[in-house]
């Protein structure tokens, strides 16, 4: 297989699926220049009847979007920065995510999100760090991020397809790895989480740019003898929560590892899962490292006390499984 | 001003009364609990909604407000379904999910009520940007208040309009009032279409209360849209009659004397243009307003008959495409 990069991988889909399919029009801030870099090359191939640079106006420019679905077209709307989404929030949730229910079931809102550097990097700072994922599971919107090249491909490709609202969460961390990518017309399909090294003593379900961080930690435990699974859901609604209780049910031990604040987030509701419906199952009780409820802070030492880390998901890992209380 | 045939002529002042006894019925039945929840009436702005409307073709879009039974109605929504909607019934348009606030019908091409004042807006040009996409001449019309002139979805969407001429007109109900706050007091302007000029757009201002007006000044806007010109504002003067919604008097606020409200009323729709009509012998109202009197006691019959939803529907139709556990239950 060829080795790609993230981002390029991402493109490539974005650039099949507006081939395949007329209807895929290209909304964002740059999107002609590509800050980015997903869109470079776009509007020579596209022209301007498919691709719009918008004004700072990300209101209006995603509320178009839901406009523009409502009458038979697939917008991709890219948001230069995470905390965008806030400014848009209300034609995210309060129109888009909500119309097709409130209408009766009339009308499809094939509309896919993009915020192509989500998460922190280094030294942003408070508002370029943010990975607001929780806000939109807990509004029903269809949510995803790709850890991998391959999978970076293959969801985008079927968030455009699909016909409800898509947000894809492009970690900037993970933008420039490298991996393998099939060749050819594939999608990634929604609601399939993915077994990304199996093991049989422990649990870690890590979301978003913290699964090559657990995968470095499962490397760490199996040099001391311990086994640990590690999964990556990639789509995070629809969850494949089978998945994830499968593992659970095996290895009676789990470890959330995730990018997302701690209060309501997305190993709170992980929590919650493996406590209804694994409970028979575990033998220790659900432990998560997540962000710490402040903003991203600017210097370094700061920055690391705030994110989610490998040394603590490893000394959550062998707490766990010594029967540790948290 | 255009020729208008007998036909239109007749068609507004049917729409006009059609709506007014609409939201008179909807207050009965509000009062009577047949109708859950609050309205917000358009009691004395039927002109605008009707003017505005009739300039409009069937594959044209709309977007409505908070105050969306008079732009439905006039966009050639079925009161039955309506009624329906309004008593949460199966045969409403929204079967039960969207209410007063957010009857939709996108065959007729009502891309929703909404309750979020301005968000309407982008809506409406992400339709008139569609439109021109697929090579079709459709336009779309984005009602609105005079509060709403002050939001920011509102003017981003003024701006995304006139940057990409999309065939757009931007309606502005200014009835004076948002909820308490008078637009004198909000806005710095005397004249809200002056807006449009800061973003290079043509901004009218028509006499609200009169809906050859209101359809003259339309009749203009959608013009210059279809054929390519780009957006335009229009703002209509009207004004409503009633408390801003149906439970404002319980609250007993004032926010507005009596003699305001009088004088409006001396320029009220229903009485000056029947007048008119008869004045004319264009017709005789009064055969319209019988006309009309059965199709709403048919609306209210009809939606009296139709069945309450079953309550295990609750989570049917959000998605388009449903996955195992999606949506989520909450028990
Ligand atoms: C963004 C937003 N802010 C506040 C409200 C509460 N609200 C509902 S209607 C309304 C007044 C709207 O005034 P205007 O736009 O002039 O329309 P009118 O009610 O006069 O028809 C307000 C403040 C809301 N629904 N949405």
């Amino acid at each position: 297989m060829r080795e790609l990069r993230y981002l390029e991988a991402m493109r490539e889909g974005l650039f099949e699926e507006m081939r395949r399919d007329s209807s895929v029009i290209v909304l964002g801030e740059d999107v002609r220049h590509s800050v980015r870099g997903l869109t470079k090359g776009i509007i020579g191939e596209f022209g301007p009847a498919r691709i719009y640079d918008t004004p700072i106006s990300e209101a209006a420019f995603t509320g178009l979007a839901t406009g523009a679905a409502l009458a038979g077209m697939r917008p991709v709307v890219e948001y230069q920065i995470n905390a965008l989404l806030f400014v848009a929030f209300d034609q995210l949730v309060d129109q888009a995510q909500k119309l097709r229910y409130m209408m009766g079931g009339q009308g499809t809102i094939p509309v896919t999100y993009v915020i192509t550097a989500s998460g922190a990097r280094r030294a942003l700072a408070g508002q370029h760090s943010d990975h607001p994922y929780p806000l939109l599971l807990h509004m029903g919107m269809k949510t995803v991020m790709p850890t991998t090249p391959e999978d970076a491909k293959g969801l985008f490709k079927a968030a455009i397809r699909e016909d409800d609202p898509v947000v894809v969460f492009s970690p900037a961390a993970l933008l420039a790895t490298k991996g393998p990518v099939p060749d050819g017309d594939y999608v990634t399909p929604l609601g399939r989480a993915r077994v990304a090294r199996a093991g049989a003593d422990l649990t870690i379900v890590a979301v978003g740019p913290l699964v090559p961080e657990a995968l470095a930690a499962a490397e760490t435990l199996a040099q001391e003898g311990i086994s640990a699974e590690v999964i990556d859901p990639r789509s995070l609604l629809p969850l494949d929560a089978e998945t994830l209780l499968a593992s659970a049910r095996k290895t009676g031990h789990v470890v959330l590892f995730d990018d997302s604040n701690r209060t309501c987030g997305f190993a709170a509701e992980l929590a919650a899962l493996f406590a209804d419906r694994a409970w028979e199952a575990l033998r220790a009780p659900v432990r998560r490292i997540t962000r710490a409820d402040v903003p991203v802070p600017f210097s370094t030492p700061l920055e690391s006390v705030v994110l989610p880390s490998r040394e603590r998901l490893l000394e959550a890992c062998r707490g766990c499984l010594a029967g540790v209380k948290a | 001003m255009g020729e208008l045939s007998r036909d239109q002529l007749v068609g507004f002042y049917r729409t006009m009364r059609t709506i007014r006894r609409f939201e008179q019925r909807v207050v009965e039945l509000i009062n009577r609990n047949e109708i859950p929840g609050a309205a917000h009436e358009y009691v004395g702005e039927e002109a605008v909604a009707t003017g505005v409307c009739h300039a409009l073709r069937p594959d044209d879009v709309i977007t409505s407000t908070h105050r969306g039974h008079g732009h439905i109605l006039a966009k050639g929504g079925d009161p039955r379904r309506m009624m329906a909607e309004l008593m949460g019934k199966t045969a409403g348009y929204n079967r039960g999910r969207g209410g007063s606030m957010h009857i939709a019908d996108l065959e007729l091409g009502i891309f929703g009520a909404n309750g979020i004042v301005g968000a309407g807006a982008p809506i409406a040009c992400g339709a008139a940007m569609a439109a021109r996409l697929k090579g079709r001449d459709g336009v779309a019309v984005a009602f609105f208040g005079d509060g709403a002139t002050n939001q920011g979805a509102l003017l981003e969407a003024l701006n995304l309009g006139a940057i990409w001429k999309l065939p757009v007109v931007f309606v502005c109900e200014n009835n004076g009032y948002a909820i308490t706050a008078s637009i004198r007091e909000m806005s710095p302007l005397q004249r809200l279409a002056d807006r449009a000029a800061a973003f290079g757009m043509p901004g009218d201002t028509v006499d609200g209360m009169d809906v050859r007006a209101v359809h003259e000044g339309a009749r203009r806007a959608v013009a210059r849209a279809r054929s390519g010109g780009g957006p335009s504002f229009l703002e209509c003067r009207t004004y409503r009659f009633v408390g801003h919604f149906t439970a404002e008097k319980a609250l007993g606020i004032r926010y507005r004397s009596d003699e305001e409200i009088e004088e409006w009323r001396q320029r009220d729709p229903l009485v000056t243009y029947p007048a008119w009509l008869r004045e004319r012998q264009i017709c005789d109202p009064a055969e319209v307003d019988e006309a009309v009197e059965a199709v709403l006691e048919d609306a209210v019959a009809f939606a009296r008959q139709s069945p309450l939803p079953a309550a295990e529907e609750a989570l049917d139709g959000m998605y388009a495409t449903t996955y195992p556990g999606l949506p989520a239950r909450g028990w």
